[in-house]
This record gives structure tokens, C-alpha cells and sequence, in this order.
């Protein structure tokens, strides 16, 4: 029973997450992963995939969630762009793009030939549509607070949109890789779609099943498999069950690490260890007492070992990062360096902090995993240089009150999933608190940048300073572990924020 | 008998009305707000107040209640808070899962267990009456969720023969699949439901066994074998029937265990998602359904045993006399 609890507030948890991330900003996305194949696979094959993410409704604006981006991005919907599972963004309904000289107005001409999956086919009204849907007042989309900057669309023929934007911005193209084009007469989109991907939606069971036809119709290279069906389980062992016993072919997730090892040893399965976005920060208040000083977060930093968390937490998989960003992000660094383990040099800083004492604090921990244990693990390495925590465990409702609206609390532990969200520490009233005006600039700078080269350096330069004002204490980076059979190839590795490309999977007979 | 349904038909409906009424205050004490759900972290107090205004948990709770309560005298559940879809498909959907599970379940269960639990008594002072008691009591003591996972790691992981878990995509429409991803889900019910049946049946059976008209009936003549089914089975069943009600509606609102077991999409596993995202019409439609069945259940149950002690009649009913 404690294993069914312990997977049900885990989920909820990773919902909440979800949600946050989706809040917290940026994207990603990506395919083409796996192993290649040699030799023949079949293309009429219908390809299972489990997955603990199943669609709220099929609505990215209407709260679909998580599942409903893992499902139908990229496979059932499109947008004028996409993001490889590497973190690249590509073209894909987008022909072409031009921006004007004052980087305010971006005119985009639509691909030929592309149909709906109703039959009609795409025209700049459907961008349009698409794109108001987003930024409506009752969207619930993820974008939205990026994307309010569009001012005005026009669609000057069929072929052709030109958006202006209030100001400028850098990541409008790559944001608009998380806008859906959907067919501007689509009715019922909550539980039917109409988008140009490789598939067409066959049948949505909810609690159970969603499954995906090829689209005959389709512009592009037509899918490499003939189905694909998304089998919804809500206990990582009953999916794993599943697994092992060939209902499903691919987890797009592996949640526990305890369950790997009997993949590992078999070679009729193949444990993907991708990069994730997703961070485990130890979020100080960097407005609270003593967390306000720069040599105290620093010394809580050198002073946890990380490796031996992620160690005990995830086994051999994960990453260790310095910062808030992920290798798959345009600015990533190795800063793992900038306040490493080092216990003797954690005791010195805080001496100089004027606590050569110690002090004690309480670390607000959501209670579903791997805060728990991370928490438990903090206060031990802590307890060596006189630090004493208290652990608070919390709800995720009440950590998305206590601390994340209200601000109340001193030290707190959170998972964050998206990419590119470094910019959150050039907002200084981002619930850290973290406040540094240079920092601010940097980021306002990076998103009025003229070219991505800039943007990055910018960026990089963020990041090196939160790093070294160890703003929070990155912990880690999760691991994105896909586990497949060893007949499959073509499946994204990473699944940047959710994304599961399906249409380059093969089977083989 | 007419009266008699016209009072059980009143209470039923007086018993649903309070049981909404707890339903419905009880769901908002509990901690937590539905709008988390529905709004990012970057929400604004704004957005956040719109997302309780669409879902209207802004209103007075009188006011919400009487709106639950007028949807629900048209036959309808609401809409969900999270999916912003009808809750009434949703609730029926899942019960074309769970209500075959817990019938075909309770079935077996009795199955089994009246022959063995008559045997255990009527055979109690030999070894195997004593066996038969060892394992019913074993049975009652072991958890549901454990005896599914040595089943699911027995059958479906190790011999292969059945599913892990899950519910084919068609449906019932795949009868034969379904049957299959029932197969394992029904047993373990059944084994844990039949331990403790065994016992009722068995002590029901030696109450018979030492009763005076059954020895009266011997005396006259009758044989073990006519006497029992003319006086010993009916005089069993009477309260062994009461349990039976209970026993039914306790898996029918216990399946959750065993829906989780077996990733199956029945009531239980809606309901512990809505109560995980505060999403009130659907946690209020489950148990409200739910409800409704273990008060038909119990309904029924008492009919049943009315029909076959007609001492029962004069009892409750007020009007047989």
C-alpha cells in the first residue's frame, strides 16, 4: 500500500510541477533519438507506449496538462516550428521567416500542400486562430505569458502571416515551437482534434488508452509505424509490469530507479539515459535571514555532496549541475566547479558570515519524492558544519501557498522542469527573491538581443553570476530515462518537457 | 409489501439527500484549493480569482450546493473542474469496469465459499474442517494489494498466461481481451472476499448444526441431507445474506486497491485522481454513485431475506401484520 501512496503523491506532485514548469517559462522538445536499427522493421506495426501522464482533455489551452503535450505535440499537432529533442529549434510549418529591422515585426510564409486531418487545408487564418487561442483571455496555455507581447496579426493572403510584437524579443520564434496550429473551424477540441501531424487521433479512452492512426494525408515523411497508442497507467510498477510483459513497447519515463535494474540485465530492453530539464533546486530566500548573505548560501552549497545525493537518490543516472541550466540549454556551461563540495571551505565562509557557530533554519520540503529524502540527507551533510535544519513537510497545495505565494519561508526544496528557465533569476520577484539589478539587465538584454549568438552570451553571463552568488543550491539534474524493448529505435531519449515524438519509432517484426 | 417499499424508497431517498449534504461540506473542509490546479505558477491573484470564478467555487457554498443539487435531480454530474468535461460519461464509462469486476468477484466469492465454509463446519472435527478454518483465517489477514502483486508476478510476469493489468482500449466491445484483464483482478477479490465469507457461512452453518429444529426434524424422520435444505439452509443464509450486502458494497467501494493493482480505469482509480486535484464534481459524482449502489445493495439485501424468513415481515415493515 505504501508503495501505491508513496507513487499517488509523487504523481500529483510531478503534476504540480508540471504546471510550474509550464509557468516557470521556456520549452524544449525533440526527437530522434534511440538506438538505430540495423536491418528491416515493420512499417504497419502499432507501436505501445506507457506512460503516467495521461491528457487531462485535449486542450493545450484548456489545462491539458502535461500528457496532452507528451501525446499529441508534434505527432497530431503542429506548430510553424519545432524543437529536436536536442533543443534545437527546426522549421515545420513555417516555409520561411522574415524579421524586420527593428526586430518588432515577423513575417512568416506557411509550407505548401499541408492539410488538416479534416481535409481542409492550411491557411494564414488558421495561424491566426491558432495563435489568439493561445493569448485569449481564458487560455490556460503555458505560453501565454510569453507570447502576450504579440501586439497584431495580419494575414495579408493565405500563405502569408505577419505578426507584430510590442517589443522585441528573441525567443518569440522559439516559442511559437509550443503553439498548436489548429484548424480555425475545429469544434470540440477538448475531445477531438484537427491538427496537420503525421497522425490522426483514433480513439481517446480516458483512464485507459489513447491511440494515434497515420495520417494518409500527411505533407511531410509518413510515420514509421502505422499506430501508436499511449497505454495510461497511474503506479510506476503496474507500468512496469506492462513492460515486462510486452503490452507496452517504450516508457516515456522511467520514475524508479529500484525498477531498472531488471531492464538493465535483460537485453531484450535498452535503459535510455537522457538528459532531462528537470533541476532539483534547494531554493534559499534569498530575502530571508541569514540566506540574504552571499557567503552563507555559498557555504550551504560547498557544504552538500551532491554526487553522493544524486548517488543514493538515482543510482548511476543523473547529472550534477552548477547552475540552473541544462546541457540541452543554448547557454549550458560546466560550472560545477563554482562552489563544489568542500566542507573545510564551507566552514571558513561561514565563520566569515559571522556564523562560525553555526545557525539553524527551516527547510520547507514537499512531502512526495525525492524531497524527503533529499531533505533528510541535506540536514545530515549540514549538521558537519554546525548547521541545523529542521525539516517542515509540506503539501504541494501548501507549498504552492506558503512559499511560492506568500513568500514564507527560509529555505524550501523544489523540483523545476523547464528548460531556458534561468531568466527566472533576473525577476526579483520571482518567489527566491533573488535581486540583482546586473542580473536583471543581462536577462531584459538577452530577450531584446538581435541575434542568438548574443542572446547566449548574455545568458552565459547570468549564468556564471547566479552560479557564483550561489543564488540556490542546484542539487541536481534528473535523469530522463526512456526504457524501451531492444526491437524499437527512432524514440526521442530526452523528451524536453514532455515531448514524445513518435512518428521516427520503429519496430521491428 | 407495497407500504413496505414505499418506506424503504422514502428512507433511500431521505438517506441519499443527507449523504449529499455530508458529500458536498465535507469535500470543502478538506485543505487546498481547486484553483491551484487550473493555474500555472506564474498565476496572477487575477488569474487565479478567474479560474475560481469559471469553475464557480467563488460562489457561497449554499449557492453551490443547490446548483449540484439542481444538476443533479436532471441526471446530471456536473463538469469536471481539471478536464472541463461532463462527469456523468466519465462516471459510466468506469463503471462498465468496475461493475463486472465486483459482481463477477462476489460471485465467486460465494462460490467458494458457501460449499467450503458448510463443509468446515459440518467437518469441523476432522483435519481438513480444521485446514479449511486455517486458510480462511489466513486469507482475511492478507492485504489485497499483496496478494495481487504474487498473482500478477505468478500469472502474468513469470507464466505469462494473463495481463499484467490495464483494460483493452475497445472495451467490452474486445470481449474476449477484457474477460482476460478481468481475470487475475477478479480472483484476487474473490480469494480475499471468500476467506471472510467462509467464516460467516461456517458459523452460520454451526448455529443450524445445534439448533433445535433440525434435531426436532431428524427426530420426525427427515434426513441430514432433507433436513438441511428444508430448514438448516434457509435458516443459514438468513444472515449470511445480510454480510453479503455489506461484503459487496465494501468491494465495491474497496476496488480502488485493486484498480491500482491493475492500472485498470474503473470508479476507484477516478476517484483517488479527483480527490488528488481538489476536483470536487468528480470526487462528488463518484460517492455519490457509489452512494446510491451500496444503499440499493443494502435494499436489496434486506429483500431477499425478507423473502426468505417471513418472520422478517413483520418486522420493519409496520403494515404485514
Amino acid at each position: 500500500m505504501s508503495k501505491n501512496r508513496t507513487t499517488r503523491a509523487s504523481l500529483y506532485g510531478t503534476a504540480t510541477v508540471a504546471t510550474l514548469a509550464l509557468g516557470l517559462t521556456a520549452c524544449g522538445g525533440g526527437s530522434g533519438g534511440g538506438s538505430a536499427s540495423s536491418g528491416t522493421w515493420d512499417k504497419s506495426a502499432t507501436v505501445n507506449i506507457g506512460s503516467l501522464y495521461e491528457p487531462q482533455n485535449l486542450d493545450n489551452t484548456a489545462g491539458g496538462g502535461q500528457g496532452v503535450t507528451e501525446a499529441l505535440n508534434g505527432n497530431v499537432y503542429e506548430g510553424l516550428f519545432k524543437l529536436t529533442d536536442d533543443g534545437k529549434v527546426e522549421k515545420l510549418l513555417a516555409q520561411n521567416h522574415e524579421v524586420s529591422k527593428d526586430g518588432l515585426t515577423y513575417t512568416f510564409t506557411l509550407r505548401d500542400g499541408v492539410k488538416f486531418h479534416s481535409g481542409k487545408e492550411l491557411t494564414s487564418a488558421d495561424v491566426k486562430y491558432s495563435l489568439e487561442k493561445v493569448i485569449a483571455d481564458d487560455s490556460q496555455s503555458a505560453r501565454k505569458s510569453n507570447l502576450e507581447i504579440v501586439k497584431d496579426i495580419a494575414t495579408p493572403d493565405a500563405k502569408t502571416v505577419k505578426v507584430t510584437l510590442s517589443k522585441k524579443s528573441i525567443s518569440f520564434v522559439y516559442n511559437l515551437s509550443y503553439v498548436w496550429i489548429i484548424n480555425s473551424e475545429a469544434k470540440d477540441l477538448k475531445t477531438t482534434e484537427d491538427g496537420t501531424g503525421p497522425y490522426k487521433l483514433a480513439k481517446w479512452t480516458r483512464g485507459s488508452a489513447l491511440s494515434l492512426d497515420r495520417f494518409a494525408g500527411y505533407w511531410g515523411d509518413a510515420a514509421a509505424n502505422k499506430k501508436v497508442v499511449f497505454h495510461y497507467y497511474k503506479d510506476a510498477s503496474a507500468l512496469n509490469n506492462a513492460l515486462l510483459t510486452n503490452a507496452v513497447d517504450v516508457v516515456t519515463s522511467e520514475q524508479s530507479p529500484d525498477a531498472l535494474e531488471q531492464f538493465k540485465s535483460n537485453k531484450n530492453y535498452k535503459v535510455n539515459d537522457g538528459d532531462s530539464t528537470t533541476k532539483l533546486l534547494l531554493a534559499f530566500n534569498d530575502k530571508a535571514k541569514p540566506f540574504t548573505d552571499v557567503k552563507v548560501r555559498q557555504a550551504v552549497s560547498a557544504a552538500i555532496d551532491d554526487k553522493k545525493l544524486l548517488e543514493s537518490v538515482w543510482g548511476g543516472y543523473g547529472k550534477l549541475i552548477g547552475s540552473m541550466v541544462p546541457p540541452t540549454d543554448p547557454w549550458y556551461e560546466d560550472l560545477t566547479d563554482v562552489n563544489a563540495y568542500d566542507v573545510t571551505k564551507a566552514k571558513k565562509l561561514l565563520s566569515e558570515a559571522g556564523y562560525a557557530k553555526g545557525f539553524s533554519f527551516t527547510l520547507d520540503t514537499p512531502n512526495y519524492d525525492p524531497h524527503p529524502t533529499a531533505a533528510t540527507f541535506i540536514k545530515s551533510q549540514l549538521a558537519k558544519v554546525g548547521i541545523t535544519v529542521k525539516i517542515n513537510t509540506i503539501t504541494p497545495d501548501e507549498w504552492y501557498t506558503k512559499v511560492y505565494k506568500n513568500r514564507d519561508f527560509t529555505a524550501t526544496l523544489q523540483e523545476h522542469v523547464n528548460d531556458r528557465d534561468l531568466v527566472w533569476y533576473g525577476n526579483p520577484d520571482f518567489y527566491w527573491g533573488y535581486d540583482d539589478k546586473q542580473v536583471t539587465q543581462w536577462v531584459e538584454q538577452a530577450e531584446e538581443a538581435s541575434t542568438t549568438e548574443e542572446q547566449t552570451e548574455l545568458l552565459k553571463k547570468v549564468n556564471r553570476k547566479t552560479a557564483e552568488d550561489a543564488a540556490s543550491d542546484w542539487l541536481y539534474l534528473y535523469p530522463q530515462i526512456v526504457v524501451a524493448s531492444s526491437k524499437l529505435s527512432g524514440y526521442p531519449v530526452n523528451g524536453l518537457n514532455s515531448q514524445f515524438y513518435a512518428y521516427d519509432i520503429k519496430k521491428k517484426g | 409489501m407495497g407500504r413496505y417499499l414505499l418506506r424503504r424508497l422514502a428512507f433511500l431517498l431521505v438517506s441519499l439527500a443527507l449523504a449529499s449534504v455530508v458529500l458536498f461540506v465535507l469535500l470543502r473542509l478538506l485543505p487546498g484549493d481547486p484553483a491551484n490546479a487550473l493555474t500555472s505558477v506564474g498565476a496572477s491573484p487575477e488569474q487565479i480569482a478567474a479560474a475560481r470564478h469559471s469553475i464557480g467555487s467563488d460562489r457561497p457554498l449554499p449557492e453551490q450546493f443547490t446548483h449540484w443539487l439542481g444538476q443533479l435531480t436532471s441526471g446530471d454530474l456536473g463538469t469536471s473542474f481539471v478536464s472541463s468535461l461532463p462527469v456523468g460519461p466519465e462516471v459510466s464509462a468506469r463503471l462498465n469496469v468496475t461493475v463486472p469486476l465486483t459482481l463477477a468477484a462476489f460471485v465467486l466469492a460465494v462460490v467458494i465459499a458457501v460449499p467450503v465454509g458448510f463443509v468446515a463446519a459440518y467437518k469441523r472435527h476432522t483435519w481438513y474442517g480444521a485446514v479449511l478454518s486455517g486458510i480462511s483465517q489466513l486469507g482475511i489477514a492478507v492485504p489485497v494489494f499483496w496478494l495481487g502483486m504474487i498473482l500478477i508476478a505468478v500469472f502474468a510476469l513469470n507464466a505469462g498466461w494473463l495481463p499484467s493489468g490495464g483494460f483493452p482500449q475497445d472495451g467490452w466491445d474486445a470481449p474476449a481481451e477484457a474477460v482476460r484483464s478481468l481475470v487475475l483482478p477478479v480472483v484476487t477479490i474473490a480469494l480475499v472476499m471468500g476467506a471472510s465469507l467462509i467464516r460467516y457461512v461456517r458459523s452460520a452453518t454451526l448455529d443450524v448444526l445445534g439448533s433445535d429444529y433440525l434435531r426436532t426434524a431428524r427426530a420426525l424422520g427427515a434426513s441430514f441431507p432433507r433436513a438441511m435444505w428444508r430448514h438448516g439452509l434457509r435458516n443459514a443464509s438468513v444472515p449470511v445474506i445480510s454480510i453479503l450486502g455489506i461484503e459487496l458494497a465494501s468491494t465495491l467501494l474497496g476496488a480502488v486497491v485493486v484498480e491500482s493493482v491493475y492500472a485498470l480505469p474503473g470508479l476507484g482509480s477516478l476517484l483517488a485522481t479527483g480527490i488528488a486535484q481538489h476536483d470536487y464534481p468528480v470526487v462528488q459524482g463518484v460517492l455519490f454513485v457509489s452512494t446510491l449502489a451500496v444503499l440499493l445493495i443494502g435494499f436489496a439485501a434486506d429483500l431477499v431475506q425478507r423473502i426468505i424468513d417471513p418472520r422478517l415481515r413483520g418486522r420493519l415493515s409496520g403494515g404485514a401484520r
